[in-house]
């Protein structure tokens, strides 16, 4: 026993040695916005959304000076208790990435008048009659109209797809979901009235969005009915779509992040959401002083969604269907366009 | 001619300093590669969690949670079993409680709603308890991989109830309880304010003391604990053991099904998918650094609570993930320098038929 | 050795303690448990270190040597709790440690020529290639003195060797030990059985309290004269007492028709056994250990599932019972392992002076601790139970007085015992205790209980039994009158020679 004894003894000698290391000052100080930044479960390095919402704050604190606190919750208490402490230390600004922080942000919005709160994919609550509530005058939800960009890439799909059959992958059913289908529906529809879209759910639950091997199981399925491309809204069920065009040599349209690095040559291109450039304009709106609470809408014109063109994939895309893909663009930015919804 | 046990409490608190100890330099360490210094990071945690009362509130908050799923744990260990379901049981209470809080009507006086409520909650978590009690007492079925297949199953079945039939459109929790709420900490005293500490604390230290009743000063208690620590002792004492199995797991399952009221009554007054995610896991862990004693389950969690809400407090300055390592490193350390939590783990790998 | 001492903190496990073994000769050691005969060997073959005192053997100092070292200077010890890898051959478990390879490879076949060879000189026969989990008890011990020997040993330790072992295996390995005497071997043999000692060796170390007390020639000493050395009084040794047979025509209390116990791979251990037993009455039974014994005691005691037969206590049918209603009804059973089942180890003394009778300390639904706390102080007074500390965990007393422990609480606080089955009472128990365990059997039937006694020490079994059973491959096949009883009439029994 008296080894025990000596054995945490030189352990804390050498605590109180190690206490006298290091750096004597700790976080960032100057002069920029305070940018709090609280990430869902699941954290920083999701390749989707939380890398997104980093990546705007990252842009910010170079391009804008801003200074920035990041925190990743690890249960469901703690998004209350990550949004308070940054709320509780006076930053100018607190996001919260994805929807579930909706009734967090609420709450601590009226609790900190003086603080601005911003929530990604904020769900905006709505009276008995099914309008949405106003909102505190310091929150503002970042919205984005997934089926503006869901519509173009399902005109790709049916032009550069090669087959009068497409398909689509979601993973909950729910109108979030719907919405991509929807947008995605009346894209195919519009360049080629006679396409048929085949439509599958992983299924109700939450675990819908990582059921990779449902995923797999949906895909081939449309495969073997005759789709040749299809577009997946379901989270990591998604990976086993890729998993399927790569089977059977089939091409699968990403979404959220550029997810050609999935199934590289079987990527037609991915939907990416612009959840960067939204945080970024939220932080930019607060240095200016232009912020105003509500909800804001980011579509194509905000650069909020849009799908990806770039070296990996080009060759996939003919140049006459980028040309309509680009004059279908105009045309919902302007207006002429109506893509629903539902 | 065994060697004469040394003093009482230099066996119960040695092994837990120790850890403790260890952990702190692997901390240092840790904190050292992240280019921080020590002293400002364990400074930032200490204010964070016990230098104020809001962070002392949320402490005490996810220590309440931990102390129920630790404490169901325990019981299971002391009767020689291991109960991994305790996840899917803190889900199952806290649905159990949220269940009850929807079917009151509003305005039930709480002197009635509350121990409905907190009834549900402990009879949901003994329900999920003695499904595998019931197949081991009954078929020898090895309870480790019952309670992990259970967990996948009960979460499943949860959280499609809550996804297709009972949710608030756009989030994944049920309406709020119409009755049985707890009082939070902050309606007492306001120091509180925003903290997610609620009267559950009070159930969980009931909890604590009525565990220790009932391991210690019950017929049934010693029935249990003499099956723990040696199963033919105990059939030879005319102790049931199949009976015992599956009181144990019951009793577990309440246990932890109690600590979903923390989430469900106390703090949010509604179920939402995922809300304990991980505390039942954890619980395992406050169970063996807590040696399986009532009181020992509470000072860990505490422990482990005040290392998850630093956590968050130094999260600007290190990864998260250390907080996660220095968990591991205090199980690591109290497995290896406490001989009955050797001796449990090595039992919990499943034995040939 | 001389003036040896060794402390494992507050206790000193020897002082004093001295030894002198002569080359060619088989001594005994002896002493109760506890006595620090352990610790003396421990330290002679270099598994500890002592605080004071020197350790010649061969006219070197070898004091505070390793095992190691010891092994390779030829002193071997063969330990009570066999060290063997049960899923390896004999072979395998002979070469353990310094395997034979050529080229990386294990080749076995010089060792088995060497291991036959061996055998073949020692008189311990063995087939080598067999695995030791099939082994009897008797032939894995064989294995422990054939590894010993195999690494060179010319001094052997045994620690205990008689205790697992029927009787013509002890005859057997007397046999083997002389054979390894003459062959200019010296043998140290720890024992506290007393006959054993005058039978096997030439001359005794007697141990008390960590200290040598005494060392005698055997020739021309009485069991009695060892007896007194060990305790340090005069023990009453095991007389022949049968008890009045007053009670003969009452009805009996405990009977045993047709019992049938199959174990785990179906086979009947105990096949068509029935027996009666009176108040007042001990019918022992005597057998080679695996014969059904333990089986059938368990079976009584519904601890093992009865596939046929039944089982009457008072003519009450107890087959279905559990073992809590039995309790009540009346049955005391002292276990034969009572590390196993007798004792929950890691518990209190006092704890364990409840096991299976808690329900009598409730009140009110919790547990008396004051009453439990007063039941073990007059346990532990009434059966000198020692260290008399109640809270420490009975793994730290010694096997006497677990034993001890066990026995108070089946016999002891005005129970009223109907039944009782007595398994191994006095296993490794030293010779105070046995006296006062023999004297509490004795108690027991003179108040009216129906004594069932399962031993392998045939003296103990014509001691105390009325009348003896031999049981043999699960089957009871001779019964004598205990005070005609003979362990030569009963031997051949036993092996199953005379059926």
């Amino acid at each position: 026993m008296r080894n025990v004894v000596v054995f945490v003894a030189i352990l804390l000698a050498a605590h109180l040695a190690m206490l006298a290391l290091g750096p004597g000052d700790a976080g960032a100080s100057g002069e920029g916005v305070r940018v709090g930044v609280v990430f869902d479960v699941g954290g920083r390095g999701d390749k989707s959304f939380n890398d997104g919402a980093w990546q705007g704050a990252d842009q910010a604190r170079r391009d804008l000076g801003a200074r920035v606190r990041f925190i990743e919750p690890g249960e469901g208490t703690d998004r209350e208790a990550g949004l308070r402490l940054l709320a509780a230390e006076g930053m100018d600004l607190v996001v919260g990435v994805g929807f579930i922080f909706t009734d967090d942000l609420l709450q601590l919005a009226a609790e900190y008048p003086d603080t601005r709160f911003a929530g990604v994919d904020f769900a905006v609550p709505t009276d008995s009659l099914g309008r949405p509530r106003p909102l505190p005058p310091n929150l503002v939800a970042l919205k984005f109209r997934e089926e503006e960009g869901s519509f173009l890439v399902g005109a790709l799909a049916a032009l550069a797809g090669g087959s009068r059959t497409v398909g689509f992958v979601g993973g909950m059913e729910s109108p979030l979901i719907r919405k991509f289908e929807a947008g995605y529906a009346a894209g195919v529809k519009h360049v080629c009235p006679s396409c048929e879209v085949l439509s599958a759910y992983a299924g109700v639950t939450p675990a819908a969005f990582r059921n990779p091997g449902k995923g797999k199981e949906l895909a081939l399925s449309q495969y073997g009915r005759g789709a040749r491309v299809i577009y997946h809204a379901s989270g990591s069920t998604g990976l086993g779509v890729f998993e399927a065009a790569r089977a059977v040599r089939g091409l699968a349209i990403g979404v959220d992040a550029d997810q050609y690095p999935e199934a590289p040559g079987f990527v037609l291109t991915s939907m990416v959401k612009g959840i960067d450039a939204a945080v970024f304009d939220a932080i930019r709106r607060v240095r200016d002083g232009t912020f105003a609470g509500g909800v804001r809408q980011f579509g194509l014109a905000e650069r909020g969604v849009g799908f990806v063109d770039d070296a990996n994939n080009r060759a996939l895309i003919p140049d006459p269907v980028r040309r309509r893909l680009a004059a279908l663009r105009d045309s919902i930015i302007a207006g002429r366009i109506v893509v629903p919804s539902t | 001619m065994s060697r004469p046990p040394g003093p009482r409490w230099a066996e119960a608190l040695l092994p837990p300093l120790v850890a403790l100890a260890i952990a702190l330099v692997v901390g240092d360490l840790l904190i050292l590669t992240f280019g921080q210094s020590p002293r400002i990071v364990w400074g930032v945690l200490l204010e964070g969690t016990w230098g104020n009362a809001y962070g002392m509130g949320q402490v005490l908050y996810k220590a309440t949670t931990l102390t129920c799923t630790g404490l169901a744990v325990a019981v299971a260990l002391r009767a020689g079993l291991f109960n991994i379901a305790a996840e899917s049981q803190l889900a199952a209470g806290g649905f159990g409680a949220a269940m009850a809080g929807l079917a009151l009507p509003a305005g039930a006086p709480a002197i009635l709603a509350v121990p409905f409520c907190l009834g549900a909650a402990m009879t949901a978590g003994a329900i999920v308890g003695a499904v595998p009690g019931g197949l081991k007492a009954k078929a020898g079925a090895n309870e480790v991989i019952v309670t992990i297949c259970l967990n996948f199953l009960v979460l499943a079945l949860l959280n499609w109830a809550v996804a297709e039939h009972l949710h608030v459109p756009d989030s994944l929790h049920t309406a709020t309880i119409r009755a049985g709420g707890l009082p939070r900490l902050a309606d007492v005293h306001a120091a509180f304010r925003g903290s997610a500490a609620n009267a559950t604390v009070l159930v969980a230290v009931a909890a604590i003391v009525a565990t220790w009743w009932g391991l210690f000063r019950t017929p049934g208690g010693y029935a249990l604990r003499a099956v723990g620590l040696s199963p033919a002792a105990a059939e030879y004492g005319g102790v049931s053991l199949g009976r015992t199995w599956f009181r144990a797991l019951v009793w577990s399952g309440a246990l932890a099904g109690l600590g979903g009221v923390n989430y469900v009554l106390g703090y949010k007054r509604y179920y939402e998918e995922g809300f304990g995610f991980g505390a039942g896991f954890l619980g395992i862990a406050v169970a063996l650094v807590g040696r399986n004693h009532p009181v020992g389950v509470g000072i860990a969690a505490l422990l482990f609570a005040t290392l998850s809400q630093g956590g968050l407090a130094v999260n600007a300055l290190v990864p998260k993930q250390m907080m996660d390592v220095l968990q591991a490193v205090v199980i690591l350390a109290v497995v290896a320098s406490v001989p009955e939590v050797r001796r449990l783990v090595a039992q919990a790998v499943p034995r040939r038929p | 050795m001389a003036g040896i001492a060794k402390r494992y903190g507050a206790v000193a496990a020897n002082v004093e303690a001295s030894l002198e073994v002569g080359r060619g000769e088989i001594h005994a050691i002896c002493g109760e448990n506890g006595a620090g005969k352990s610790t003396l060997m421990k330290i002679l073959s270099g598994g500890a270190r002592p605080d004071a005192g020197t350790v010649v053997v061969n006219g070197r100092d070898v004091t505070g040597w390793g095992t190691a070292e010891a092994i390779a200077a030829g002193v071997g010890m063969v330990h009570q709790h066999f060290q063997l890898v049960p899923t390896l051959t004999v072979a395998e478990n002979l070469v353990l440690g310094r395997e034979p390879t050529a080229r990386g490879r294990l080749v076995l076949a010089p060792a088995l020529a060497e291991i036959a060879a061996l055998c073949e000189r020692t008189g311990l026969v063995i087939d080598p290639v067999r695995r030791v989990g099939d082994l009897t008890v008797g032939e894995a011990q064989r294995v422990e003195i054939l590894k010993a020997l195999f690494r060179g040993a010319r001094t052997l330790i045994l620690d205990e060797p008689t205790a697992v072992l029927s009787p013509p295996e002890v005859t057997d390995l007397w046999r083997v030990l002389r054979r390894l005497r003459d062959d200019g071997g010296t043998i140290v043999l720890i024992t506290h059985k007393l006959d054993e000692v005058l039978a096997a060796a030439s001359r005794v170390t007697v141990m008390r309290a960590g200290r040598t007390v005494g060392r005698l020639a055997t020739a021309g000493a009485t069991p009695a004269d060892i007896a007194r050395a060990m305790v340090g009084r005069d023990v009453a040794l095991a007389a022949r007492d049968a008890g009045a047979d007053a009670l003969a025509t009452a009805p009996p209390r405990l009977v045993v028709r047709d019992l049938a116990v199959a174990d785990a791979a179906g086979r009947r251990v105990v096949d068509g056994v029935s027996l009666t037993v009176r108040p007042g009455e001990i019918v022992g039974i005597a057998g080679v250990e695996g014969n059904g014994q333990t089986e059938l005691v368990e079976a009584i005691a519904g601890l093992a599932r009865v596939r046929g037969g039944q089982v009457t206590f008072d003519g009450a049918d107890v087959t279905a019972w559990p073992v809590a209603r039995r309790t009540a009804a009346g049955l005391a059973h002292i276990p034969e392992d009572r590390h196993a089942r007798g004792l929950v180890l890691d518990w209190s003394v006092a704890d364990n002076l409840v096991l299976g009778q808690q329900h009598r300390f409730t009140r009110a639904g919790r547990l008396d601790v004051r009453g439990i706390a007063a039941h073990a102080a007059a346990q532990v007074a009434a059966f000198d139970i020692r260290p008399g500390d109640t809270s420490l965990p009975a793994r730290a007393l010694s096997g006497g007085n677990q034993q001890k422990v066990v026995v108070a609480r089946e016999l002891g606080g005005g129970r009223d015992v109907r039944v009782l089955l007595a398994a191994q009472p006095t296993r490794g128990v030293d010779v105070g205790a046995i006296e006062a365990i023999h004297a509490r059997l004795r108690a027991a039937r003179d108040a009216g209980a129906a004594v069932l006694l399962v031993s392998a020490d045939l003296g103990e079994l014509l001691a105390l039994s009325t009348r003896v059973l031999v049981m043999y491959a699960g089957r009871l096949v001779h019964e004598v009158e205990g005070r005609v009883a003979t362990p030569e009439g009963l031997g051949p029994h036993m092996t199953g020679a005379a059926a």
